[in-house]
């Protein structure tokens, strides 16, 4: 068999697909082998390319040309110029919008490639459980270079100079943070890396412990330099096996090499690192909480300050930091603050790694750079909405965040904007809905998370969550008033001015950001009793189209309580005082005669 | 292992890994001695990629064919998990998604025999903090 010397890659992402992408590959090949080329020129499927604005894509290899929106019908000529006469097709390759120069080697194009992998520079890349491959790829040069060259003060400036801010939520500059705990002085201090991840849908810390466990343990070594601590703790959640099988192997690894222990690399300076188990309690991601859970008592917030730069672990000034955060740190000190610096928005910089997840073709981990759209986001990286449905809104910030709408599309997400948008960054969970999301469902699913895991301390946030809740279901059953809709505003903002932490300060936010940008749905839920996207089962009627119906009896035999009746081969009808909303009429029925009101 | 008391030595013991790692790419055989990574993060795990990881294992095992499998962690493709990524020297990496055994037996069979790529691959999209 001859051996192919020339690929052409369709992509057979799902955008690209719904722009007859399939066709396109089938003209291809009709056209290839038309001229007998079939052994030597390869037609291949790809996935996403993650340009799915300019799909469907085709890119041909070795010569790497870049070619977009190509139609089923540019196949012809794609064969005929470029694969046998070896000329570009002009008219199909991209155009910078910066020049309005035609781009023929994608190796020039690269800023199809939205996303920077600095968190994740390594997952993916090396083998976790070999340090070896972390050191082969700049491992633990960062940590030397500190030791060598920097005093503790000195690697603190170039954090503060990088602009770095805390990955875990907050978003407070991370060099501030370790400067004041530097300056406090104590006969003991400690680094805690906040590894609980609660956020539901939020991945990226367990990815990065399974992916590049070094790169937390140099960062938090380098962290214990510069404030003065010889002891790290990292509290994970008990659910992450894998994550805390990585990271004891790496933790022994990195030991063995005297990169923690004693006098590391030959300086006086002495680090070592001690795993906590969390049970897997939301609240417990909360700094203080955190704390209180590692020194053996409940997992309760207290009151701010006493900071825990000031008093946290046991008492001694304790500096913690989240995951992400941490694994920036190494490639900072090795690439230089301006670098980092360099990318991002004026406020923000660097990347940020999101879980994407939810209606979305592409779900995944991506890292990009801050600043990037929400547009480029779902549909170039995450390649747009599943089963080609309409975007209705994206949660950020999981269970504290809220959602954005379409008319954020085009909002460049970073901590500030995405608060201005009333929402926040959060970890990093990314929850994409569609069409058929109803956004009082959604803040009744957020409300309920919220309840599970309050803490119960403080009044507003135990019972002040719980009569949202009761509220918001009252609503989906239809029973709402149009007092309930104030009601839930006042409540949500009580909660938030009166509970201790930031569990309760924005639980309300899921709720005063429907009520914002999606009040027409709740007004339909209570004024009408109708549920736009038919989610909610107590406003949803079923009923049998009589015209359709063949009085096959199919539904009739299926449904669990009996409440279809009717003659075989005539039209069957339901009760609706016995239907339980189960739907399962409309599952059987192959004639398409049960229908949703 | 001996412990590294310097700055140098972790600079030296790195140019040491480094062509290792090289050496074990292009070894004695270079054109035969390819490199498999398998994504094996909690998403890929759950989709299979252990046993798509010992699949390789013995397939190339059995086959005589001269290759190096290693996991490594999530490439953040975890609609398509089980991912895989086939190294071979002097040619541009390749990801491939949704790699069960058949698939696995394609890209061994086409891929790495016969130097042809087969459906599936995901383009890379995104940069290095090398590039
Ligand atoms: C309810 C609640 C849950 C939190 N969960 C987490 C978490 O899972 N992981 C995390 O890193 N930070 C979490 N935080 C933020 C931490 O309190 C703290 O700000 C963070 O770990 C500091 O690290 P950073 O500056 O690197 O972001 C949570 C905060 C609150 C109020
Ligand atoms: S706000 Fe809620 S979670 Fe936070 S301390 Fe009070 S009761 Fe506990």
């Amino acid at each position: 068999m001859a051996e192919f010397n020339t690929h052409i890659l369709v992509c057979g992402g799902t955008g690209c697909k719904a722009s007859q992408s399939d066709l396109l590959k089938a003209n291809l090949k009709n056209r290839l082998a038309d001229h007998g080329l079939q052994n030597e020129v390869q037609v291949l499927q790809t996935g996403c390319f993650g340009f799915c604005e300019k799909g469907p894509i085709v890119k041909i290899q070795p010569d790497n040309t870049f070619y977009v929106s190509v139609e089923p019908k540019d196949a012809i000529e794609i064969v005929d110029e470029h694969i046998l006469k070896g000329r570009k097709v002009e008219h199909l390759l991209f155009k910078d919008p910066k020049n309005d120069k035609r781009v023929d080697d994608s190796k020039q194009m690269d800023f199809y490639k939205k996303q920077v992998r600095i968190a994740l520079r390594n997952c993916g890349f090396i083998n976790p459980e070999n340090i070896d491959e972390y050191i082969g790829n700049d491992g633990y040069a960062a940590l030397g270079t500190c030791l060598e060259n920097y005093k503790p003060t000195e690697v603190i400036d170039l954090i503060k100079k990088s602009g770095l801010r805390g990955r875990g939520g907050g978003g407070f500059p991370t060099g501030l943070k370790w400067e004041i705990t530097n300056k406090v002085e104590a006969d003991q201090k400690y680094v805690v890396c906040n590894a609980d991840e609660g956020d539901p849908g939020a991945f990226m810390d367990r990815s990065i412990l399974e992916g590049d466990p070094h790169s937390v343990i140099e960062a938090m070594a380098i962290c214990g330099y510069c404030i003065g601590a010889s002891k790290g703790l990292v509290y994970i959640r008990a659910e992450y096996p894998l994550a805390i099988k990585r990271l004891k192997v790496a933790l022994e690894q990195a030991a063995e090499y005297g990169l923690l222990g004693k006098n590391i690399l030959g300086s006086d300076f002495n680090f070592e690192i001690e795993i906590r188990y969390g049970a897997g309690a939301f609240v417990c991601g909360e700094e203080t909480a955190l704390i209180h859970s590692m020194e053996g008592l409940r997992g309760e917030p207290t009151f701010k300050p006493p900071f825990p730069s000031e008093s946290g672990y046991m008492g001694k000034p304790t500096n913690v930091n989240n995951v992400e955060t941490f694994a920036n740190i190494p490639p900072i000190i090795n690439k230089g603050a301006d670098w980092f610096a360099s990318i991002g928005t004026e406020k923000s910089k660097g990347t940020k790694v999101f879980a994407l997840a939810g209606k979305i073709n592409n779900v995944g981990l991506i890292e990009v750079p801050m600043g990037i759209t929400l547009r480029e986001v779902i549909y170039d990286i995450g390649g747009g909405i599943k089963d080609g449905k309409e975007f209705k809104a994206v949660q950020t910030g999981g269970p504290s965040g809220g959602c954005l709408t379409k008319d954020f599309l085009d909002t460049p997400i970073d901590y500030d904007n995405l608060l201005a948008a009333g929402s926040m960054m959060g970890s990093g969970g990314m929850i994409v809905m569609d069409e058929d999301d109803c956004m009082v469902s959604i803040a009744k699913f957020y409300l309920e998370f919220t309840l599970d895991e309050s803490c119960g301390k403080c009044t507003p946030c135990r019972i002040g969550n719980k009569r949202l809740y009761e509220i918001l279901d009252k609503i989906s059953q239809g029973k709402g008033t149009n007092e309930d809709l104030d009601k839930l505003r006042l409540l949500s903002q009580v909660i938030k001015d009166s509970s201790l932490c930031g569990l309760g300060q924005t639980s309300p936010n899921p709720v005063l950001s429907t009520l914002d940008h999606f009040m027409d749905e709740y007004v339909a839920h209570v004024d009408h009793h109708k549920c736009p996207a038919g989610q909610c089962k107590a406003l949803l009627s079923y009923h049998i189209d009589e015209e359709k119906c063949t009085g096959c009896t199919l539904c009739f035999r299926n449904c669990p309580v009996g409440a279809i009746s009717g003659e075989k081969r005539g039209p069957h009808y339901i009760d609706q005082s016995l239907c339980i909303k189960c739907g399962i009429c409309l599952e059987k029925c192959k004639f398409d005669a049960v229908k949703i009101a | 292992m001996t412990k590294i008391k310097s700055l140098a030595d972790l600079r030296k013991l790195k140019d040491e890994v480094q062509s290792k790692i090289k050496l074990r790419e292009k070894g004695d055989h270079p054109e035969n001695l390819i490199h498999i990574k398998v994504s094996m993060a909690t998403c890929g795990i759950a989709s299979g990629a252990k046993e798509t990881m010992n699949y390789l294992i013995e397939e190339l095992d059995h086959q005589g064919i001269d290759a190096i499998v290693t996991q490594t962690g999530c490439m953040g493709y975890c609609y398509a998990e089980p991912t895989i990524e086939v190294s071979i020297p002097g040619k541009e990496p390749v990801i491939y998604g949704h790699v069960n055994k058949d698939k696995a037996l394609e890209i061994i069979e086409k891929h790495l025999k016969l130097n042809e790529l087969v459906d599936g691959i995901i383009p890379t999209n995104y940069k290095t903090i090398e590039d």
